[in-house]
């Protein structure tokens, strides 16, 4: 299938405000823009990719994403996943994905008890078998953005441990010269993304769509979303 | 609802000791006896009283604001509206404008600067834009004083908490600090938007019988009489205040911004204004003023979140996320429909008519009627006296400067405040969402791409108070030079401008002073610069216990680049580049270290005149540099301001991790050289530094060839003058961490 035959769908959530920097990233790449769902429906058309932006859904009030996970879309997004469906969760669509079950762990406020948004250097994670990293070289370094006041991602040892032993942990922060610690917010093992059992849902804080151009400053972001689209693609 | 006129029937009459509890004079009272021809009730008096505050009437500035350049080809909309609007090609707009939110945020800072963004985001998609960019200026006290560490985590939690959650990127802005907003800091906010030019909304109501819809959040009794609040001086109970503070809720903020961009991309709008100060009160006064109508409300139907506010609560509360719309009768469904969307209030509370009166109902009666005319046309005007300014002496470099080098000074400078690195701050602004930011904060100007587009919209906010101080006309000269410079350095051709006067009690008449020759001065650098004055805002009264801040006229400016590509940074990005300094010859003069950083440092600042401001040179100097930077000869640029020459070097060197080798004057003063702060200067990192000054040259500019990037990872000035990269980036980037960390070293 060529890229422009990928069907992809953005959830919109009140509150969300990734959604079109998401929507035009996937249409640099695969030439074709993506549906935008409104969180009020409650059927999601049959999509090769559903990816959950960033944002603030609902204000993150109550607790980041839960009350986005409870959605009446959200039903819909949950059978897609357990038909094999690929999800993506990008920093507060991480968090939903965290609320809704589909993967393990927590994110709470960053370790600087600070709102931070800068760039991280991050490495893709070896011994992975999904859709979102198949088309990445383990090791390979890509410079994407953050931008989260709760992206330190937290779990158990034991699950933890599972995570890494299963090839669960997509993307880690390392260190490079950008100004700051390598882990901008005490991530455990420096975990920046966090892959299902089946390897078909990825959440991840960093922002790969706002790292689509030289102009902006690294193109990182559109070789990881590209890999995705290529390996859906095939 | 019928048509009502005459006295309302319910509240007691006032008298003037309530007048002048809400800030009214003496003189003011009778007027308003006069224009009613009897007393008013509380409601009534509150709404005069709200729409005469210097912050609605601008009282005591207007006389000198109207001397302002407002005009211009690229002017689409000049002051008077909710923003400012200019022409930036491709049939778009943009749309612009900053405001303060001063004594909130010294109250309770978290909120009054998220409140300040909320406001000023309102104010711009009012027009029908669509926001893309914020910036601020932000001023502390001492970095020492017990309440900066507080205030300044307050206030930029705030600005993040509203800017990020709403997802419009922060990408530029200034933070300083000086003792004089000890008592009294400074929040300013700045938001730009896109708009089609031919599709931009006004407030003026039109078509009598129109219904007036109330829309977004519920109104509840946060924030009453706001508006007086920042008309009067602080004192040590001011802080009792909290209760007036606004609370912010950036979530509905962003539902009303969707709400409101989609419903006037239908044809359904025919005037709209936002809630801002004195909330419903000066929405409808001004939207049925600017029409030569009149409106009538029904009180009982504003959607409200407590339970039995008066007519007065609700009149001048400034609960935010809060519209007014005259819609046109038939799109009333569809409107409702899109508010209905996105879970907003949306309520019919009243209609346009045509009896030049607000007439408002409540409780079955009428509890307020008053001819509009007053409010507005009538509003008090001051042409409130002023002190001469002392001419101060020009500082003769020699009488301050030492023997020593040039990199001990330096590293002293860095090390300071003043020149910290401001990472710590812009780090909790989202400054990339959008996914359109090509240069964020932490630059000369931030650069968004007008999105689809290749070309740039460019902007900076500026201010040197202590210029100001010194000389009111020179200091609102340079921030307006200063601001031209910053977009210059980065490639872009500065637009229009707008301001936000933040001054003390104009009462006073050496206050009054700098702020009507600080407006002159601003005047002929808009003119001298061809960029008019589309918006702005005033803050008088930024006092504490009778001292005054250092006044800070801040300016912010917006303009264009053709080619986003072509954009640079300030970072020497290798070795091998020329460094060339545009606007200065091999020496400097006397009079470059008035009021400079270097002097206030070394030599604790004695009275001496600012830097002058040649505003021919500044002009011809920025175009020069912007066609360089057009043309692709220029690498990385910077312009020349805080510390002078080798200040701006060090940042080069810093921001881009490489050593320069620059060679000092034989002759002349080494620190006036290194450390004055003459305007209208840039420092080009070239490939062919011979090809620039030959350019220069044949355009009768001063130039010099002062040095080259080097790889040794140095500074260096000469000899042993030399302070390493390395070095000087830990110096300044520890400063604020450390600061805001509790460990910092104490700088004045």
């Amino acid at each position: 299938m060529s890229l422009s035959g990928l069907r992809v769908a953005v959830i919109v959530f009140p509150g969300s405000n990734c959604d079109r920097d998401m929507m035009v990233a996937i249409e640099q790449l695969a030439g074709r823009r993506p549906s935008l769902v409104w969180h009020k429906e409650t059927t999601l058309d049959p999509v090769d990719l559903a990816i959950i932006p960033g944002g603030f859904s609902y204000g993150d009030y109550l607790r980041c994403g839960a009350l986005a996970a409870r959605a009446p879309i959200m039903e819909s997004v949950l059978d897609h996943a357990a038909r094999g469906g690929a999800v993506m969760g990008i920093c507060n669509g991480f968090q939903i994905l965290l609320e809704t079950g589909l993967l393990p762990g927590v994110l709470v406020e960053n370790a600087g008890l600070k709102y931070v948004c800068r760039n991280t250097s991050v490495e893709v994670v070896e011994g992975t078998a999904s859709p979102f990293t198949e088309g990445l070289s383990p090791g390979q370094r890509m410079i994407i953005p953050v931008a989260h006041n709760e992206g330190n991602y937290f779990a158990s040892d034991d699950d933890l441990q599972r995570l890494e032993d299963n090839g669960q942990v997509a993307f880690r922060y390392t260190e490079s010269d950008i100004i700051g610690p390598a882990n901008p917010n005490g991530a455990a093992r420096n975990i920046a993304g966090i892959l299902s059992a089946n390897g078909r849902v990825l959440g991840m804080m960093p922002h790969p769509e706002r790292a689509m151009s030289p102009a902006l400053g690294s193109v990182d972001g559109a070789t990881m979303l590209n890999a995705t689209l290529q390996a859906l693609a095939a | 609802m019928t048509q009502t006129s005459g006295k309302p029937m319910n509240d007691a009459e006032m008298d003037f000791e309530m007048a002048a509890s809400m800030g009214l004079s003496r003189a003011e009272w009778d007027l308003i006896l006069d224009r009613l021809q009897r007393a008013p009730n509380l409601c009534e008096l509150g709404i005069f009283s709200a729409m005469w505050s210097e912050h609605c009437s601008y009282k005591s500035s207007k006389r000198w604001l109207k001397t302002l350049p407002v005009d211009g080809p690229q002017v689409i909309e000049g002051p008077g509206e909710n923003a400012g609007a200019v022409d930036i090609g491709d049939g778009l707009a943009a749309i612009f404008k900053i405001e303060s939110h001063n004594h909130p945020s010294f109250i309770e800072p978290y909120q009054g600067a998220a409140t300040g963004v909320g406001g000023i985001l309102r104010d711009v998609f009012t027009m029908g834009a669509r926001p893309v960019a914020l910036l601020n200026a932000l001023r502390f006290g001492a970095p020492d004083h017990e309440k900066t560490r507080h205030l300044l985590g307050g206030v930029v939690s705030g600005i993040g908490g509203y800017g990020n959650c709403i997802g419009i990127p922060t990408i530029g802005g200034e933070v300083n600090f000086d003792p004089s907003y000890n008592g009294n800091i400074l929040v300013n906010a700045m938001a730009i938007g896109l708009a089609n030019s031919d599709r931009i909304f006004r407030s003026a109501a039109t078509g009598p019988g129109n219904p007036v819809i109330y829309v977004g959040a519920k109104t509840g009794r946060d924030g009453i009489h706001g508006a007086t609040m920042a008309s009067a001086e602080f004192s040590d109970e001011t802080e009792s205040k909290r209760p007036t503070v606004q609370v912010g809720d950036p979530f509905t903020g962003k539902l009303l911004m969707e709400a409101c961009l989609e419903l006037m991309a239908s044809d359904s709008v025919l005037a709209i204004q936002d809630m801002g100060a004195a909330g419903l009160t000066s929405s409808s006064v001004e939207m049925a003023s600017k029409g030569g109508l009149g409106m009538e409300m029904d009180l009982d139907l504003v959607p409200a979140r407590e339970e039995a506010m008066s007519a007065y609560e609700l009149m001048l509360s400034e609960s935010q996320e809060r519209m007014l719309m005259v819609l046109k009768p038939e799109a009333t469904d569809i409107a409702r429909q899109i508010f209905d969307k996105w879970d907003l209030d949306f309520m019919p509370i009243g209609k346009v008519t045509e009896t030049g009166r607000l007439v408002l109902l409540k409780d079955g009666g009428v509890a307020c009627d008053i001819p509009l005319d007053p409010l507005v046309d009538d509003a008090p005007e001051y042409d409130r006296p002023q002190a001469d300014v002392p001419s101060r002496p020009i500082l003769q470099s020699d009488s301050i400067t030492s023997g020593a080098g040039i990199a001990p000074i330096l590293r002293q400078m860095l090390a300071s405040a003043d020149l910290g690195s401001r990472r710590w701050v812009y780090e909790q602004y989202d400054s990339q969402v959008m996914a359109d930011t090509i240069a964020g904060p932490g630059g000369d100007a931030g650069l968004i791409r007008i999105h689809g587009t290749n070309r740039g919209l460019a902007a900076s906010t500026d201010c040197t108070p202590r210029y100001v101080e010194a000389d009111p006309h020179t200091g609102g000269a340079q921030a307006v030079a200063e601001a031209w410079r910053n977009l210059s350095a980065i490639g872009a051709r500065g637009l229009a401008i707008t301001n936000n006067l933040n001054f003390g009690n104009p009462e006073k008449p050496d206050i009054m002073a700098q702020v009507a020759q600080s407006v002159l001065g601003m005047g002929d650098a808009a003119r001298a610069l061809d960029t008019p004055v589309v918006s702005g805002n005033v803050s008088l009264y930024n006092e504490t216990d009778g001292n005054a801040i250092l006044p800070c006229p801040v300016v912010g400016m917006v303009g264009t680049i053709d080619d986003i590509d072509k954009a640079v940074g300030n970072g020497l990005p290798h070795a091998g580049l020329s460094l060339v300094v545009i606007g200065q010859g091999q020496t400097c003069d006397d009079g470059w270290l008035g009021v400079s950083l270097y002097a206030r440092m070394l030599a604790d600042g004695p009275d001496a005149a600012p830097p002058p401001v040649d505003l021919d040179a500044e002009h011809r100097h920025g175009l020069f540099v912007q066609s360089l930077i057009a043309d692709g000869h220029v690498v990385a640029a910077h312009d020349i301001s805080d510390g002078g020459l080798a200040v701006a070097l060090a940042e080069m060197c810093i921001a881009g991790r490489t050593g320069a080798s620059i060679t000092s004057p034989a002759s002349g003063n080494l620190h006036g050289w290194a450390f004055g702060e003459d305007q209208g200067r840039y420092i080009l990192a070239v490939k062919d530094g011979d090809a620039v000054m030959a350019a220069a040259a044949a355009q009768g500019l001063p130039a010099s060839l002062i040095g080259t990037s080097i790889d040794s990872g140095e500074l260096q000035f000469g000899g042993s003058d030399v302070i390493s990269v390395e070095e000087m980036e830990h110096l300044v980037e520890t400063t604020i961490p450390a600061l805001m960390s509790g460990t910092g070293h104490t700088e004045g």
